[in-house]
Parts: structure tokens; C-alpha cells; sequence
């Protein structure tokens, strides 16, 4: 009997331990996220009022006995009804894709040659890697500017050699923005890489090689398709700051750029529309959390199979 | 335990036929290392030829430069008369069978055995029928669209079997092929791979540590160690004649005491063997120098124990301090007045309830001069 009431007590405070495990990560979220995007959606329904805060209250007092709700969704229909943020959203997208896909084209050769090098090696080139995080993002943004600007390191030094005549328009475009938002995100591109490719069967390779393939239809049929799980990882993580970016397209794209967040940015502060500015984020997230949600329930159905 | 390879053919006898394999003073060091020393050796066709060795006895080393993952730093290697020097793996006409398998995760079984067809430009239906005939041979045909994480150790074994038959190379590598595997499936799956390889009839070069593995499947044998090959020959005669000490105490049980030649009497040599504390004569046809150190190798099965009355060459007697009861068999130790213990294997013809001999018993142990080896290396 009292092994059985002993086991019962301990089965119960396993229970509860675990239970403390797992609510703290969800406290956090409901804390830290849930809670403001409440916030965000709830401004989002609101009408802009000059004051302080500058919108209608979501409930109201009416008549001191009825409690009235105040929800307009004018500001979704103005979404959609301007073309301007539709652009926003479309240009923040390709933007943020081609930076991605670019990222990614210089970030496998990285993880791969990271992989490959001898391992007292690996830990400093990863190290590297993440080197430029010890510095602060906006000054290595403004490091860009430094190097891409008309008389810059760049130009100067193709006029210097007589490339060039005219300075290159580097700097205020698209260009410089993809540029800045390659050089930002890339370590998020490599990390995840490396860590698939590092736990890759290398003898899977060698077998591929004994089976007859030559190394790039190796490389194609075995090290390319087990890899995938870790280039989606990196996409992911560099394609979604990317879309919301603001500070890479203010500082680099210049005046003319259309990017979500400096559409953002502009509603919130310079027109002080607080309303639309959180419809504008909330679509935001809408636009990227729909295709990770798919993904994932993909993922989800298809069986883990190892890589 | 020997497959009676005596009474097969024996193309490495036949001096008229060209060897599949030919390798020629192959040495490979990695970091300065020697892993493989000077190796020549020559496996015909149809063979199951074993390299059996200890870790680190350069076996694999040696598999993997056939293979064309390692290259020789010295030497070279001949297939089907070709020099392979500078040949990669995927244009030999060799496959491997690697030790974890190497099983693409991400494809069925169908599709690992078909990869190796499927760049040679063959018609699907071809790709098809030889995956099935494959799928077959293996028995896993029920399999086929299964993937490896869904199959057990000794099914995923087969797929590596099959997917590396495939391509019918003219040689097959095999990296410690049921190394993985359990015992009981261990021991089936040697006679039915020594039946694939029959039935199919390619070349097999396997590599084991497991010595019982290698006499069991093997028509020859090397013994690799320190990346050098001490002896090669089927296994009855690496079993019964093992050239160096090494061999004698890899291949099987083996008594090896140190002792120095006195004289030779008829085709025996009589051998002073100080931890033996006696005389011993044996067999040997090699002349051997008067007062030269060498060692002889009695195996424990050969050694009878005899009544104390009974006469005759190479009599030991000592006590029994070990018993070890195998069922089929009895291990006893027996020790000497000089101290040193003597392994005998008896093997248990009648149902007992007692073991013929007890602990602490004075036996005397014989055995005839031509079940002795003399070892002068």
C-alpha cells in the first residue's frame, strides 16, 4: 500500500513538474506576444483621433449602462482599396526574395565548405559567421553606406584604377537595399545549413559515388534533397525580418523604395495613424505566417524521415 | 568450421587464368601512419575472398583503395587486367557493400536499389525487372516501397545487399557486412550470403574481424595485421597450418609455447620447451637450424587426456584449475608444474550429468607430433 500511495505521489509530482515546464514557454507567449498582437488588433478596428492615445477606445460607455463596442473596418478596406500598399506589400516580398534566394546561393557554399573544412577549423569560421554580431546592426548598415556611396571605397577605387569614369549609382536604390539585406541576414542563411549538412552520413555521398553517379549527380541526388529541411530553415529566417525590414531600405533603398515597413514606419510616426499602421502589420503577419502554417502542416504529414 | 573448400574448384591454383584482382606492392599511409604495407595479392574470379584482421590491421584501408575512396601511395591495383590507378569509384566496375549500409534516407527500397541503374541509360522496364529480380534475391520484394527507417537492421542489410548486386559489377566489396547484425541473424546470414554469392556469381571481397565469420564464408583468407598480410589460403589451411604465431592465435584457440630446436628425429623436430618443462617433437618439414628459437602451436582439440600409465611423445601432466562447460563442448585449464596453463577442448560425446574431470584433478595431456605446428615466425 505505501508503495503504491508513494508511487501515486511521485506520478503526481511529475505531473505537475511537467505541467510547470511546459506553461512557462506558454506564459511567455501569451505575455510577450499574444497580449500585444490583442493590443494591435484592437487599435487595428479603431479611428483615428487627434490625442493622446491617438485613436477611439474599443469599448464604450454608452449612457452609463450599455457598453458599446467600437469596431470599423475601414482601415482593412483602405488596405485594399489603395493600391499603394498592395505595391508595398508585392515589392516587400520580391525584395525580400531575392534577397533570400541570393543569400542562399552564397550561404550553401559557405555551410558546405564550413562542413568540409578540417574540424579544428570549423568552429573558428563559424565563429566568423557570427562575427559581425558583435557590432551593432546600424552601424554595419552605415558601414554600407560608407562603402557604396558616389565617392565611396568602392567608386574611389574603381576610378582610381580607371574602370570607371562616372561613380557607379550604388548606394539609394535596390541594388544597395538587396546588398544590405543579403550582408544582415546571411548568418541566418548558414547557421541552420551548416548544422544539417554537419550531421549529413558522408558515406551516403561515397555510396552514391560506388553506385556510379559522378559528384554533382551525387551532390544532386543525395547531399542537395537531405539538405532541404536545413535550406528551408534558413529561408525562413531570412525571408521573414526581411519582408518587415525597415532599417536596411531607409538607410540604403533611399527615397523612392517601397518597402511594408517603411509604409509602416510613415503611418505610424509622420501621420500619427496608429490604426492603420497596426492594420498594416497585422496583414503583415497574415501574408507570412499563412505560408509557415502550410508548410508545416506539410512537413507534419510527411514522415521525419532522418536528415 | 570449414566450408570444405578442397572440394571445390580452386581458381588460384590455376596458373593459366589471369587473377580479377591484382594488387602489387600497395602500401597507404595517412599522417605518416602506415595503414597498408607493401600488399601483393591476387583473387580470381568467383571467389569469396576474406581479409580478417584485427582493427587498425589495415583491412579496410585496403578495401576502400579497391573501391577507389583511398589511393595507393605506392603499388598498384589491376581489375579485370586495368589499371585502376586514377580511375574514380563511379567509373570501376566494382560496388561496395558499406558497414553502416549507407541507405539513402530519403528514397524507398525500390529506389535505393534501382540508383545504380538509373544513370546507365537502361529502358525503366529493364530497371524495373532487374530491381524486382534484386527485391527477389533478397527476399524483400514485400518491401519495396517501404523506406529504410521502416525497416529492421537485418531487412535494411538486404537492401544494402541488393542495392550494391544491382549494377552485376564484376566485384564486390563487402565492409564487415553483418557486423550490425545479431547473433542468431549473424550466423543465418553468412550461409545465405555465401548462397547469393553463389547463385549470382560474382567475385566477393569481404572484410571481417570476425574470424569465424571468415572461415565459415570464405574460399580464401588473408590475415591482416599492422597493415601487412601474413598469410593467405583457404581456411582449412590457415587453420590446420597457420604460418606465424599471429595467425595461429588470431585463427582459432591455439597453445603456443616458446621452446628451442635440439635435433630433428625422422620429419619431426624434438623442441626443448622451457614452460613446458619437457621435450617436444613435431612434424615439420622445413629444415630449421640447430638451438633456434621458434614456437609450437597445439590446438586445444587435438590434446587428449590420457591415463598417467600411458607412454609415449609430448606427455604433459598437470591439474585442472579451469573448467568452462559449452555444452557441445569443455573448455579445461590445465596447469603445468612450470605454471604455465594448457587450454583443452573435449568434446562432450555422452550425455553427463558430472563432467569427466573435476577441479584440482592431475591429468596427463597428449597429443600426436603431427598435430603440432612449429612456428619460426
Amino acid at each position: 500500500m505505501t508503495t503504491l500511495s508513494h508511487r501515486l505521489q511521485t506520478r503526481l509530482a511529475g505531473r505537475t513538474g511537467r505541467r510547470l515546464v511546459i506553461a512557462l514557454p506558454y506564459l511567455w507567449l501569451l505575455v510577450f506576444f499574444l497580449a500585444p498582437f490583442a493590443i494591435i488588433l484592437k487599435i487595428s478596428l479603431a479611428e483615428t483621433v487627434t490625442g493622446v492615445p491617438p485613436y477611439t477606445p474599443f469599448l464604450e460607455f454608452a449612457e452609463e449602462t450599455f457598453v458599446r463596442v467600437r469596431a470599423s473596418f475601414d482601415n482593412y478596406a483602405l488596405l485594399v482599396r489603395e493600391p499603394i500598399y498592395f505595391k508595398a506589400y508585392l515589392n516587400s516580398m520580391r525584395i525580400a526574395g531575392i534577397a533570400t534566394a541570393i543569400a542562399l546561393l552564397i550561404g550553401y557554399p559557405m555551410a558546405y565548405a564550413i562542413t568540409k573544412a578540417p574540424p579544428a577549423w570549423r568552429v573558428g569560421l563559424l565563429l566568423l559567421v557570427i562575427l559581425p554580431f558583435w557590432t551593432s546592426f546600424l552601424i554595419r548598415v552605415y558601414a554600407w553606406i560608407g562603402l557604396l556611396k558616389n565617392n565611396g571605397l568602392i567608386n574611389n577605387a574603381l576610378m582610381a584604377i580607371g574602370a570607371i569614369r562616372e561613380p557607379l549609382p550604388l548606394l539609394y536604390n535596390e541594388f544597395a537595399m538587396i546588398v544590405g539585406l543579403v550582408y544582415a541576414y546571411l548568418p541566418f542563411m548558414v547557421l541552420p545549413l551548416y548544422a544539417t549538412l554537419v550531421r549529413l552520413d558522408w558515406t551516403l555521398l561515397e555510396a552514391a559515388l560506388d553506385l556510379g553517379r559522378r559528384p554533382l549527380g551525387a551532390f544532386l541526388a543525395v547531399t542537395l534533397p537531405l539538405s532541404a529541411p536545413g535550406a528551408v530553415a534558413g529561408s525562413l529566417l531570412v525571408f521573414i525580418p526581411a519582408v518587415g525590414e525597415f532599417v536596411i531600405p531607409d538607410l540604403l533603398g533611399g527615397a523612392g523604395t517601397l518597402m511594408i515597413g517603411k509604409v509602416l514606419w510613415t503611418e505610424f510616426f509622420t501621420n500619427r495613424d496608429w490604426p492603420l499602421a497596426s492594420a498594416v502589420a497585422l496583414v503583415m503577419l497574415a501574408i507570412l505566417v499563412l505560408p509557415i502554417a502550410v508548410l508545416q502542416r506539410r512537413r507534419g504529414r510527411a514522415p521525419d524521415r532522418g536528415a | 568450421m570449414s566450408t570444405g573448400a578442397d572440394s571445390q574448384p580452386r581458381p588460384w591454383d590455376a596458373s593459366d587464368r589471369a587473377p580479377l584482382v591484382r594488387i602489387e606492392d600497395v602500401s597507404r599511409a595517412f599522417d605518416g601512419v602506415l595503414a597498408v604495407v607493401d600488399v601483393s595479392l591476387d583473387v580470381h574470379e568467383g571467389e569469396f575472398f576474406t581479409l580478417v584482421g584485427a582493427s587498425g590491421s589495415g583491412k579496410t584501408t585496403l578495401l576502400r583503395v579497391l573501391a577507389g575512396f583511398e589511393r595507393a601511395d605506392r603499388g598498384r591495383v589491376l581489375i579485370g587486367g586495368a589499371d585502376m590507378a586514377g580511375v574514380p569509384p563511379y567509373a570501376r566496375p566494382v560496388n561496395m557493400m558499406f558497414q553502416s549500409y549507407a541507405l539513402f534516407p530519403h528514397m524507398t527500397v525500390e529506389d535505393n536499389v534501382a540508383f545504380g541503374l538509373k544513370q546507365e541509360n537502361l529502358p525503366r522496364a529493364e530497371i524495373r525487372a532487374r530491381v524486382t529480380e534484386m527485391l527477389d534475391l533478397v527476399r524483400l520484394a514485400a518491401f519495396a516501397r517501404r523506406t529504410p527507417d521502416q525497416l529492421s537492421g537485418g531487412q535494411r542489410q538486404r537492401v544494402a545487399l541488393a542495392r550494391s548486386l544491382a549494377k552485376h559489377p564484376k566485384l564486390l566489396l563487402l565492409d564487415e557486412p553483418l557486423a550490425a547484425l545479431d547473433r542468431k541473424l549473424r550466423e543465418e546470414t553468412q550461409f545465405e550470403l555465401v548462397n547469393i554469392q553463389e547463385r549470382v556469381g560474382i567475385t566477393f571481397i569481404m572484410v571481417t574481424h570476425d574470424q569465424d565469420e571468415a572461415m565459415t564464408m570464405s574460399s580464401r583468407i588473408a590475415v591482416m595485421d599492422h597493415g601487412r598480410i601474413l598469410q593467405v589460403g583457404p581456411p582449412a589451411t590457415i587453420y590446420e597450418a597457420p604460418a606465424t604465431r599471429f595467425v595461429a592465435e588470431f585463427i582459432g584457440a591455439a597453445n603456443v609455447v616458446e621452446g628451442r630446436v635440439l635435433r630433428r628425429e625422422g620429419d619431426a623436430l624434438v623442441i626443448r620447451s622451457e614452460p613446458c618443462g619437457a621435450d617436444l617433437v613435431a612434424r615439420h618439414a622445413d629444415d630449421v637450424p640447430r638451438d633456434a628459437a621458434v614456437a609450437v602451436a597445439i590446438r586445444p582439440e587435438k590434446i587428449a587426456v590420457v591415463p598417467a600409465t600411458n607412454a609415449g611423445l609430448n606427455r604433459l601432466t598437470g591439474t585442472v584449475s579451469e573448467i568452462g562447460y559449452l555444452g557441445g563442448v569443455s573448455i579445461y585449464h590445465v596447469r603445468l608444474a612450470t605454471g604455465l596453463t594448457v587450454r583443452v577442448q573435449i568434446t562432450n560425446q555422452a550425455r553427463l550429468s558430472a563432467p569427466p574431470l573435476t577441479w584440482g584433478e592431475k591429468v596427463t595431456l597428449a597429443w600426436p607430433p603431427e598435430a603440432a605446428v612449429v612456428l619460426t615466425r
